[in-house]
């Protein structure tokens, strides 16, 4: 890395001591932020010098820092993982914020995602619908043939889309329902596109989105902001995939007790 | 595996069963809406011809009520449920948090908590209008549909009411017609270009049909019946 150079900008940070504390936003002064360093890091940065004087640092969620783990979260400057596309927070880096301005930092926004403290948000809501019905069952012993189940190639590179998401919670925390529909969309896509996906296809429609709203999350109303948030650009096709998938599923689904018969 | 245990309940109608309710009882408003566009042409026909298109709705009492009921099931419908949702809706975000920076949203999509019920207190208002005639002023006739209109619209304040009125009906069919699509889940890639804009086409025709009216009335072209 080279042609960095130091601003001096001021954070506007969301500090909240425990989940009942009320929380609100502090302004530091952070000068001497090198454009290299990336959003995290200068949040690092902030904490140092606040723990050098003796306060508290600022909690907030990281892991990989690399872009594709699904810790990092902050709202930045209103927009979640801040305002570049594609973008997770820690691969967020300083050169795309000018020397003087004001950044403001709040943790992801939903009632479903409560805050613990200060940036760092309870994503397990998101967990639990992953619980519920987001995976497959495989039998374990010995290793499939690579290719003894033939996938469409069109359907392998579509699940794969699907499967970029990282759960982050990016849609829910941009959306003005804080609707998870971008998240379930993607996880329903992605194991319903594929053979693996099909024996668990309707149940796991049905009772992924049954906690969806369980957990509080609200609906959709097609205005796309989860799309133009999400840092690994998941397309608004999930949701329409999955929601002819739910319907098809209510509508085909056989109730405990129906005669079964030879046909669909 | 979760760090603190959910423990709301259930909610009796799942979110997308609801989105689906509005989409099916939004297509058969939808259509009524063209229909009634393409019914009220006839204005330009002059009087015989609209108020002949007006005894024949009502000619078979049964028929009329039928499709009345259907359209009151729709709309009644397509409120609740929206309702239903909003109320989910605004309480998902955090009491009290700023709404997110809007990146993608339209003029559309954000106006719809506003266009639906200003929508629904039109529909209230145009049946007493022109249905019902309690609030229609000067002389109201069940079968002269052509001078109620002339009358109605020669009033320039009733004119821009429904103009503005048209404005918001279009807003809202828009989005509710691309939406729909996507609830039902057939809005595909493969037909999202041409469906938006076959969609915003319709949309713009009804609107533009329908404001034709008043605006015809007031510049002269549509005039009352010589008497």
């Amino acid at each position: 890395m080279s042609g960095g150079k130091d601003i001096d900008i001021k954070v506007r940070i969301w500090r909240q001591k425990s989940p009942s504390d009320r929380g609100g936003l502090v302004t530091y002064d952070v000068p001497g932020v090198s454009t290299d360093s990336s959003f995290l890091e200068m949040l690092d940065l902030v904490s140092e010098r606040l723990m050098e004087k003796g306060e508290e640092p600022v909690a907030l969620d990281h892991d990989c820092r690399e872009g594709i783990c699904g810790a990092c979260s902050l709202v930045i400057n209103g927009v979640p993982h801040g305002p570049r596309s594609a973008t997770t927070t820690c691969q967020l880096h300083m050169r795309s914020f000018k020397d003087g301005q004001t950044i403001t930092v709040e943790p992801f926004r939903a009632k479903a995602f409560p805050v613990i403290k200060d940036l760092v948000v309870d994503r397990s809501a998101y967990d639990r619908i992953i619980a519920a019905g987001g995976f497959v069952s495989v039998n374990t012993g010995v290793g499939v043939d690579a290719n003894a189940i033939p996938v469409p190639k069109e359907n392998a590179e579509l699940a794969m889309d699907a499967a970029a998401c990282i759960g982050c919670g990016a849609c829910a925390a941009a959306c003005p329902n804080a609707s998870a529909m971008l998240f379930v969309g993607a996880k329903v896509s992605h194991l319903g596109l594929l053979p693996q996906g099909q024996p668990e296809r309707q149940e796991r429609v049905l009772k992924m989105l049954e906690q969806m709203d369980t957990e509080g999350f609200g609906g959709c109303t097609n205005m796309g902001e989860c799309e133009a948030a999400c840092p690994k650009e998941i397309k608004l096709e999930v949701i329409a995939r999955m929601n002819r998938d739910y319907l098809g599923a209510k509508l085909t689904k056989r109730p405990k007790g129906v005669e079964k018969g030879g046909g669909a | 595996m979760s760090a603190i245990p959910m423990t709301s309940e259930r909610p009796a109608f799942g979110s997308i069963a609801l989105k689906a309710v509005m989409a099916l009882t939004g297509l058969v408003l939808y259509g009524f809406v063209f229909v009634h566009m393409v019914g009220n042409l006839q204005l330009y026909s002059g009087p015989e011809k609209i108020n002949r298109y007006a005894a024949f709705l009502k000619a078979t009492p049964a028929l009329l009520w039928g499709f009345r009921a259907v359209l009151l099931g729709a709309v009644s419908l397509h409120a609740v449920a929206a309702i239903i949702l909003w109320r989910r809706n605004r309480a998902a975000p955090p009491d009290g948090s700023a709404s997110p920076d809007l990146q993608a949203a339209t003029i559309t999509s954000r106006t719809m908590y506003w266009t639906g019920p200003m929508l629904g207190l039109f529909i209230v208002y145009h049946l007493l209008h022109l249905t019902v005639g309690s609030v229609h002023q000067g002389p109201f006739s069940h079968t002269d549909v052509y001078s109620n209109v002339v009358i109605a619209f020669s009033n320039p304040a009733v004119s821009i009411f429904y103009v503005l009125a048209m404005v918001a009906l279009g807003f809202h069919i828009f989005h509710g017609a691309v939406s729909l699509f996507q609830t039902l889940g057939l809005k595909t890639p493969k037909y999202e270009k041409p469906l938006k804009a076959v969609l915003m086409a319709v949309s713009t025709v009804i609107v533009v049909v329908n404001i034709s009216f008043p605006i015809a009335v007031l510049a002269g072209l549509v005039r009352p019946v010589a008497s």
